[in-house]
């Protein structure tokens, strides 16, 4: 066996690395860390660190509790750091117009009948069904989801905060 | 057998490898180099290197956009035809007017390299496994591999382990991503809703992955397609996309060299550590060393309008303005 140790990122202990020119600008490749990000985020705020025309892939701060949100496609999560529940509900009436893109952020609860839940830490890979509400819940200490998805009205766009300016 | 010129006195021995022609081009090889014969000269690749390239470029059915064996020979996919070259990206050889292009049926195409690879893949050679995990491919024929160079790339519909999706890999943990934890999540779901809620361990699945470079997708969301892959030694091709693509590094590090994709003068380098996300412009081309084996999230956009909206230059090669 190999005695190589596999290094995972964490928030607390990330190595970030980055873009070294040699005949460009350093801008092209939208470079940032996805703990980084999330160390410098409000809870369950929805950062795009990836954009590819209308997908994002967003770094998520998991800290307590999240509103809850819905999609009508599907979404995934993976998880980069923490241990986190994600609960799921099949709202009575459906809460996102079929067809809208991005993920929509709920005011409350919806009613509708309970679909079960994940638990799910570091390396685990969490799907956001399409049609379903879904809440984050994090007592622990604060953790990092990465989100794959479409942007939406909560996505925020900060590249100029997040990423690799200078050479 | 040949009766080209600069056929090389080497390739008159019979070594038990054939000859392999498609339009203009045949492909010979010997005890350590393919050589490509084109109308216009001949460019050698060494064996173990163009068998890695040949590899990818077949299992992935020529991927999206340009795969450069080297910075002279490789293929351009049209999806449904692909173009073979000699020097298309390579600025001297444009400059000289020395470069050869022909277009091919994908599936003709795909015909001759199926059956070179396969001809060529001496016993004990895996051209998907890292250079420390195999044998050499050097010297006389010797038996074939079928079964290693027979793996497809994997897709999975919407996520790994969903009832009537991909499974789960069983293979044993690699030997470098051993120590990746492999405890499952936990999974609740109320009678009706097993469809729908789902997670697994994303991690440990690449952890059993048996080919390096060679993305698998994982997750889908429409045409944003998670491909995941485990890295190790050199990338056996040089990328150069029809679109934007990202990496998200999950762990340990890759250090990828980035050169223009036309002219292939290099513009830099992006090292990239568990964390980092950075995307690939669609106007280079990349190549990434991996010194320890590594997980690699590549996020593609399988969007098929995508090439032409590029190469018409209605969208920016750079996929955020800031
Ligand atoms: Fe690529």
């Amino acid at each position: 066996m190999s005695s190589q140790q596999t290094y995972f990122g964490s928030l607390e202990n990330f190595q970030k690395g980055g873009v070294e020119v040699i005949d460009d600008d350093p801008k092209h490749y939208a470079f940032s860390n996805v703990f980084e990000v999330a160390s410098k985020s409000k809870p369950y705020e929805k950062v795009a660190v990836g954009k590819n025309l209308k997908y994002v892939i967003e770094a998520v701060r998991a800290e307590g509790t999240s509103p809850w949100f819905a999609a009508a496609h599907d979404e995934a999560a993976l998880v980069m750091d923490g241990d986190i529940e994600v609960h799921y509900l099949k709202p009575d009436q459906p809460v996102v117009a079929e067809g809208k893109e991005g993920t929509v952020k709920l005011a409350a609860e919806p009613a509708g009948k309970k679909m079960g839940y994940v638990k799910v830490r570091r390396g685990h890979m969490a799907l956001l069904p399409k049609g379903s509400a879904y809440q984050f819940r994090n007592a622990g200490k604060p953790g990092v989801l990465l989100v794959q998805t479409i942007l939406g009205e909560n996505t925020v766009e900060k590249w100029a905060d997040i990423c690799q300016v200078k050479a | 057998m040949s009766t080209v010129a600069n056929a090389s006195q080497g390739l008159n021995k019979d070594l038990g490898y054939k000859a392999h022609s498609i339009g203009g081009f045949r492909f010979e090889r010997d005890e350590y180099f393919a050589h490509i014969f084109y109308p216009g000269g001949r460019h050698l690749i060494p064996v173990d290197a163009f068998l890695r390239a040949l590899m990818r470029d077949v299992a992935w059915g020529f991927f999206y956009g340009t795969v450069n064996f080297d910075n002279v020979f490789g293929t351009v996919n049209h999806y449904g035809t692909v173009e073979m070259f000699v020097g298309l990206f390579n600025e001297a050889y444009r400059g000289s007017n020395r470069h050869h292009v022909e277009t091919f049926e994908s599936k003709d195409l795909k015909k001759v390299f199926d059956e070179m690879l396969d001809d060529w893949t001496n016993e004990g050679f895996d051209p998907f496994a890292a250079p420390d995990e195999t044998g050499l491919v050097f010297g006389p024929k010797k038996g074939n591999n079928t079964a290693a160079i027979r793996r497809q790339r994997l897709v999975a519909d919407r996520m790994v382990g969903l009832p009537g999706d991909l499974t789960f890999r069983t293979d044993p943990q690699n030997r470098q991503l051993a120590d990746v934890p492999t405890d499952k999540p936990g999974v609740f779901a109320e009678p009706g809703f097993e469809n729908d809620v789902h997670a697994f361990n994303f991690f440990d699945y690449l952890s059993r992955s048996d080919v390096t470079w060679n993305p698998s997708v994982v997750s889908c969301v429409k045409d944003s397609q998670f491909c995941a892959t485990t890295e190790e030694h050199i990338l056996p091709i040089t990328h150069g996309n029809d679109r934007v693509e990202w990496f998200i590094q999950a762990t340990d590090e890759i250090i990828w060299d980035i050169d223009d994709r036309g002219t292939g003068k290099p513009r830099s380098k992006v090292v990239m550590r568990a964390g980092d996300v950075a995307a690939m412009p669609a106007d280079i081309r990349h190549r990434g060393y991996s010194p320890k084996r590594s997980i690699l999230i590549v996020w593609e956009n399988n969007d098929s309008t995508l090439p032409q909206l590029y190469a018409s230059g209605k969208v920016a090669p750079y996929p955020v303005e800031f």
